[in-house]
Formats: structure tokens, sequence, C-alpha cells
């Protein structure tokens, strides 16, 4: 694992660039994915989306359904993709500290 | 030139009479490392009897949540070159038609920017791109859309690239212009194929004929086969002629020339429904028992042709074996005119999909689902009427469930008192 150093903190990221465990997210974690992900300025939007992330894996203990995503937080899908041009699994949940989401092929 | 790593367990791949993926990839090792990296990694597997490739990956592109598939190795000590090896997905035009300038582009801009090796094509139908770093994804995808005018396809839970059999543009079978309606849908649902939101993956492929050259009826979640509700149209003339063996049957698809046909044991007796009749003078054949199996348009090409009343059978379920055994698609709808812009079918998706992902659960495919909760409630969510062609043998089977709210007066059953009623 590769570790990286970002306002005197330092995480251990995967190749993917996920953090190694949800206990060791902070806010200065999403600060420094977010350059990568292509976000300029976190909005109300983007916290909202990942508190909703947060809450449904410390209930749930996984990443919740895309569709439940966009009904809790009211966002249509391709709103969530402009605010993480990513997309909810590889930009949102690595900006929450969630597991890496492991997709079918 | 000597490869890096030895690979006599891979070697044996190439033996015997057929193409080797392991020579192809061997020409390409010559001078890419990644695909000796590849062939090294491979044998290694061989020797461990174990993969080396890590399970997924989650990398893509800006905007897209679909299209590339990660793959990392787990001994990039030994295999740097192939520490990263992504697939990119493609979506092919319809039917796969290409000149040769487009071909070469592609194949020009994957040496350049990937491994070199191409899968043309994946079994969903994509141009399969085997092979690049993280840092080329964007590049790629960049020079593909700018470029050379091509998108990337589907993967994940997403729609993925609809495809289709050769259509109005080859075949004079051909019953829907496939192209046009895989057009319409990839257009029309870019969302859905770009941006994953369903349970799981999902397919449309379109044939035109019941010949069903793509397997639709096998592969799709929804298929959308070609038909006709009218007549087979009969050449007489046509009929007599392959009976006297003055063309060749099966439009010499078995390599026998012109030789005379048995009407009777070849087509009549080969019938499902055993709805034709030849007296050796007439073809006469009772449609409204015909299934649409095309044999005996098959067998005597140019006697009988699809009737002129076309559209299409639209079939959902179909799937690989995963979590339940492979299934075929059952017919969910009958007969639809397929003419653009294709409403009453989108209509149809748009409830299909709202129903699915309202009750689907994580990976559960279409099919899966209606097995689950029934194609009854499928059938109530589709606001469709049951039809014994949606059954496959409908005069045999005795079972009929009615639902109390389409009875008049209804009924109600008190379970607890039937039971007390009947102790044993």
């Amino acid at each position: 694992m590769a570790t990286v150093d970002h306002m005197g903190k330092t995480f251990e990221i995967d190749e993917d660039g996920f953090i190694d465990s949800f206990d060791s997210w902070c806010p200065e974690w999403v600060d420094y994915v977010k350059a990568s992900e292509g976000i300029q300025e976190l909005t109300e939007e983007h916290w909202k989306v990942i508190h909703v992330l947060q809450d449904y894996y410390q209930k749930h203990g996984i990443a919740p359904m895309v569709r439940i995503l966009t009904k809790v937080t009211g966002y249509k899908l391709k709103y969530i993709y402009e605010l993480f041009p990513s997309g909810p699994g590889k930009g949102a949940c690595k900006m929450a500290g969630l597991p890496k989401p492991t997709g079918c092929v | 030139m000597a490869l890096k790593h030895k690979t006599p367990l891979i070697d044996e791949l190439e033996k015997g009479p057929w193409p080797s993926f392991i020579s192809d990839i061997k020409q390409v090792a010559e001078r890419k490392p990644m695909c000796e990296d590849l062939l090294g990694v491979m044998e290694q597997s061989y020797m461990d009897k174990e993969g080396h490739w890590k399970h997924g990956g989650i990398v893509g592109v800006l905007g897209y949540g679909g299209g590339v598939i990660g793959r990392y190795c787990d001994r990039p000590d030994l295999f740097p070159a192939v520490a990263h090896f992504h697939t990119m997905r493609v979506n092919q035009p319809s039917s796969k038609f290409y000149n040769t300038d487009i071909l070469r582009k592609i194949c020009e801009l994957w040496e350049r920017r990937g491994s070199g090796l191409t899968n043309m094509h994946g079994s969903t139908g994509d141009i399969i791109l085997l092979g690049t770093t993280t840092d080329e994804l964007e590049q790629v995808f960049y020079e593909l859309t700018h470029n050379l005018d091509m998108d990337l396809g589907g993967s994940g839970s997403n729609l993925r690239t609809p495809s289709c059999c050769l259509g109005k543009a080859r075949c004079e079978w051909s019953c829907i212009d496939t192209q046009a309606i895989t057009t319409d849908l990839t257009n029309e649902y870019q969302d859905e194929l770009h941006r994953p939101a369903f349970p799981y993956k999902f397919k449309f492929k379109t044939s035109g004929c019941p010949n069903d050259c793509v397997a639709a009826i096998a592969r799709a979640d929804c298929s959308i086969i070609g038909t006709w509700r009218d007549d087979i149209r009969i050449d007489q003339e046509a009929v007599r002629a392959y009976a006297a063996g003055e063309f060749a049957p099966n439009g010499n698809a078995h390599g026998t020339g012109p030789s005379a046909l048995d009407v009777q044991k070849e087509v009549c007796d080969l019938c499902p429904t055993r709805c034709i009749d030849w007296d050796g003078k007439n073809l006469k054949i009772w449609d409204e028992n015909c299934t649409r199996c095309m044999h005996c348009i098959n067998v005597m090409p140019r006697a009988l042709r699809p009737g002129t009343d076309t559209g299409a059978t639209i079939l959902c379920g179909a799937k690989a074996p995963i979590l339940e055994g492979a299934q075929l698609s059952s017919v969910i709808i009958p007969f639809i005119k397929m003419e653009p812009p294709y409403e009453e079918f989108k209509d149809f998706v748009d409830k299909m999909w709202d129903w699915w992902m309202e009750n689907g659960k994580n990976r559960e495919r279409l099919g899966e689902q209606i097995q689950r909760l029934g194609l009854r409630e499928f059938l109530k969510a589709l606001e469709l009427e049951p039809d014994p062609r949606m059954i496959n043998t409908p005069r045999y089977n005795p079972y009929i469930f009615y639902d109390p709210a389409d009875v008049p007066g209804g009924w109600e059953i008190d379970g607890v008192a039937f039971r007390k009623r009947h102790q044993a």
C-alpha cells in the first residue's frame, strides 16, 4: 500500500486511491481526494452525498445501491455525476472513506 | 527474438491445427513489454494453478461509471509491465460495419496508448481494447470521442451496449430494421449506458427474424426478435423447382449444389407443429399454427418468405448462469410494430425498468426477479394481460390461477379456517 501525506495527516491508500479503512477517514482526506476527482470547491451538496453514504455504511456495513443514494439525497444520478465526475462508486465512496465497491465487469 | 519469460506450459496452447491466442500475443510481445509480461503472468498462473489478476478494480473516465474494467496484477514485482492492465469497452457500430480506415485508426490508437491487443468483439458486442494503464484512460477516451467519433460501451450494473444482427443491410428475412432500433436505443438510453444505476447488468439484443443470429433469446434481458403476423409468402413454382432438384436446398449451406429435395421429409415432417401439407404439387401452410421457427423458410429460401405485416416479438429474462441457472427469454409482447420513434416499446421499457429497480436485489438479473416474484407480478407492473402465446405449450397446461380481483364478486380464503377443516 502507498502512503500519502496531506495537511499533517498520513493516509494509506490502495492502487485505486481508496483509503485503507473507514476509521482513518477525516475531513482532510476529502480535501486530499477532491483534486484527483476533478472537483474545484466542495459544496453543501457534496457533503450531503458524503454524509448519506457514511450514515448508510455505518448502519448497514455496505455502500447503498445507487437507487437508494438518489432517493435519499433527492439528486438525480446525472447530477451526482456532475458533483462527482468519476461517479458515486469511484468518486463519492472514495471521498466518504468507504471500502472500494466490488463491481461486476 | 527471445522473450523475457520462459513459457513451456502455455506454449502447449500453440499446438494443434487451430489458431492460438498465445501465438498472437507472442507476435505483439516482440515489440510490447506489456505483452511479454502478460505471457509471463499467464504462465505463472498455470504453474500455480490460480489466477494472478486481482478481482475487479475501480477505474474509469470522468463523467462515466462504465466502459472501463480495472485489472491489476497481484505480482507487479515479477511482472511490472502489467501492474495495470485495464480493459476498455468501445461501443461497436450497429451490426459491426466498419471501413478499414476506422479499423486502422483504432489499432493505431491502441498500439500507441495500450497493449496493442484487441478482441473483436466481446460477447456483448463491444470492441474490447485489452490492457492499458490508468494514466492512459482519459487520453484514449478523448481520442476515441474527438478523433474517431466513437464512444465507450457499457460495463458494470448498467445498460450494456445494445447489439443486433446484420438486419436489413444484408438479409432478406429481416422483419425489422435492427440497426435503426439499436442505434435509437443506444442514443435514447445514454444515461443508463454510461451511469450504472441498475441492480445488475441489462442487455438489449435485436434479431431481424426468428433465426435469431445474435442469440437474443438466450442472452438478452430484453430480446427484440423480428416476426410477422400474416402468412408466409409461398412461390409454388419455386417449391416445385426445389422438389425437382433445380435449386440447392438450404441456400447450399450443406454444399450439395442443386439436388432434389424431399419436401415431405425435409420440410413437412420437421415442422414442429406439423402445419405444412405437400401433395407433390402444392404446398399448403396452416399459418394459424405456425410458431415462426423458420425451418421451412431456411430450407427453401427461394420459395418461402416471411409475411409482409412485420414487427417484433418482445421477450424478457434471458441470462447466463451466475446466481441461478441459464435461462431463455419468455414472450412478453407477442407482437409489436417496431417503427420509429418506438414510443410504445419505450413505454414498456420504462415500466419494466421501474419494476426491476424498485424490487431488484443487488446483482439480480431481470429474469431472476421474474422467477422470484412471478410472471404475474411482472405482467401487472407492465399493465399487460396474460396471453396464451407467453406459454410454451398452453394447450397442455391445465393450471390457471385466477386473481380474485379479476373475477366478479371475488372471494376470500381464510387459511386458518381451511386448515381446521383439512387437518391431515
